[in-house]
């Protein structure tokens, strides 16, 4: 029982981060009908860029609030990934719209490759650790040995993750330019015919994605305290079968579908293999693909009026 | 890519003053392609303030190609779209309907998982906002059913309450110039008649400037003052409404059908 909460916890934190790259993934899938290969490499480049400016904070400027610290590093990734990823649209995917559907794919995966090796060449193929931070715990229950703790970092995690949802949802759906952007998901034609600069609202969607998925790499970096070239590829993918699970096109689909994938790798690594736990999460792909293409809260294809 | 009729007579980047002479749309030779195949052979086409112009034709002759042409999308391969004395051919979608220009399009292109209010306030984003409740009062006056499916997803919605959408929505962007798309199109007679009732009315009252596509060219030659034959991707005829009525090649392929 202990162990099932702990790993409830460890789930849902996890599963927090993989659903806020997943959005980006389903917005640009939902808009442009891409998948965005570079997805998981622009996560990983926020890594960096949060790493990179929280070590200039703390020791550098010195700044001792690790908060304060944490707080300025979000907006900064915020910002320079967006950049990067509002850069990528329009070098590596604008240029082949309206080109064959596989086309900005490739190029994507291109994209991909590039990024990962930028940063490897330019930041070093090791791991860049940073010390330890928000190492507090909240011990929930204590039986005999083994504690359920509750560490302020998952706490944070969560609440952000939360508070940015509520935000995002809030644009999406309550404002103009969320209006704009849905408008375009479902008749680009159209929504031009009614004014809408849709290359504006392709980049947009590519800026909140990137915003989303720098969130996930403040919190990665923290979670995890490195970062490494490599880590764009595999959480990547795990927040694409995210959103897949939860219904490509999906919002709220993205976010469950990153919810459960935290769940099941982590009760997977707990009670069966540590070492098959990505095997778990393809596995989920692959039968979700092949069982329900749609996903669980995605629309079904046949949608013509 | 041929550049003949693009370029050339642009008359040094200078606008033309609109005057009464100068009408508000006017579509120069314009020919348009799907691939390789000419869907508009040379098309011309005059629409002046104030008037009502319709362009009949049967299923395939490039009505609705025009229509998207206007906009842009496709492009014209050659030849020129003025309004008021600009050339509009190669302007971005989305700036053209910034000149007031709105079109209820072919298929109505309601956004389907979008509320009908949503779609009333995706129509009003060019007039930004500024008469919002006005209009939709207006916009309700005239198709009382939109109300009552106000939080109604587009795409639940039926045939002919999507083409009041769809009305509607062009509608909420103030247009000087109002391009319909076949508006009886799937709706019950009382209702098409009900919007040609509209369209004559605001057409009236506020002077304002439509272009209807129609199949149904009894009623559509009948409301306007002025309307052309497109056939083939050709404009056959043209002349006014009425006169065009009495023509018996238009009663021919057109009004002699007996379902109309």
């Amino acid at each position: 029982m202990e162990v099932f909460i702990q790993q409830l916890i460890n789930g849902l934190t996890l599963g927090s981060i993989y659903g806020l790259i997943a959005i980006g993934y389903t917005m640009v899938f939902g808009i442009i009908g891409m998948v965005n290969f570079a997805h998981g490499d622009v996560f990983m480049v926020s890594t960096f860029v949060a790493l990179i400016c929280f070590l200039l904070l703390t020791t550098v400027l010195g700044i001792t609030s690790i908060f304060l610290a944490l707080a300025i590093v979000l907006v900064v990734a915020m910002f320079f990934t967006s950049l990067t990823n509002w850069a990528i649209e329009r070098v590596a995917y604008r240029p082949l719209r309206g080109s064959f559907r596989l086309a900005p794919m490739i190029s994507a995966i291109g994209m991909s490759i590039f990024l990962a090796n930028f940063v490897q060449v330019s930041q070093g193929p090791r791991n860049k650790p940073v010390p330890p931070m928000v190492t507090d715990v909240i011990v929930l229950m204590d039986s005999g040995g083994y504690q359920v703790t509750l560490a302020w970092k998952q706490v944070i995690i969560m609440v952000v993750t939360a508070a940015l949802l509520m935000g995002f949802w809030y644009l999406v759906q309550k404002t103009s330019l969320g209006r704009a952007q849905r408008a375009c998901e479902q008749d680009r034609k159209m929504a031009a015919l009614l004014g809408i600069n849709v290359d504006h609202t392709i980049s947009l969607t590519f800026v909140i994605g990137a915003a989303l998925a720098a969130v996930a790499g403040v919190m990665y970096m923290m979670y995890y305290g490195v970062a490494h070239f490599a880590d764009g590829f595999v959480p990547g993918v795990k927040a694409f079968t995210a959103a897949v699970l939860g219904g490509i096109g999906s919002l709220p689909g993205a976010v469950l579908g990153g919810l459960l994938i935290g769940l099941i790798e982590t009760f997977w690594s707990a009670y069966f293999s540590i070492e098959y736990k990505d095997v778990a999460a393809f596995s989920i792909l692959a039968i979700t693909l092949i069982f329900m293409p749609q996903g669980l809260l995605g629309r079904p294809e046949v949608e013509k009026v | 890519m041929s550049d003949t009729l693009t370029t050339a007579p642009r008359s040094a980047g200078a606008p033309l003053a609109p005057t009464d002479a100068t009408p508000m749309l006017a579509v120069r030779g314009v020919k348009t392609f799907y691939g390789n195949i000419m869907a508009l052979k040379g098309v011309d086409v005059d629409v002046h303030r104030g008037e009502i112009v319709t362009l009949i034709g049967s299923n395939g002759a490039g009505k609705s190609t025009l229509m998207m042409t206007i906009f842009g999308q496709p492009r014209a391969r050659e030849g020129q779209i003025l309004y008021e004395g600009r050339d509009i051919t190669q302007m971005p979608t989305h700036e053209i309907a910034h000149l007031k220009i709105a079109q209820s399009p072919e298929g109505r292109r309601i956004f389907p998982r979008m509320t009908v209010f949503e779609n009333l306030q995706m129509g009003a984003s060019v007039d930004g906002f500024a008469h919002f409740e006005q209009d939709l009062e207006k916009v309700f006056v005239l198709f009382p059913r939109l109300k009552e499916r106000i939080n109604q997803r587009g795409g639940t919605l039926s045939g002919g309450e999507q083409q009041m959408l769809a009305i509607g929505r062009a509608l909420m962007s103030r247009p000087r110039l109002l391009m319909l798309d076949e508006p009886s199109l799937g709706l019950a007679p009382l209702i098409v008649k009900q919007i040609f009732d509209a369209i004559r009315e605001l057409n009236r009252a506020e002077g304002l400037t439509v272009f209807l596509v129609e199949q149904n060219a009894f009623h559509a030659l009948k409301l306007a003052h002025r309307g052309y034959v497109l056939v083939n991707g050709l404009v056959t005829l043209s002349g006014e409404g009425r006169e065009l009525l009495e023509r018996p090649e238009v009663r021919a392929a057109y009004l002699e059908g007996g379902k109309h």
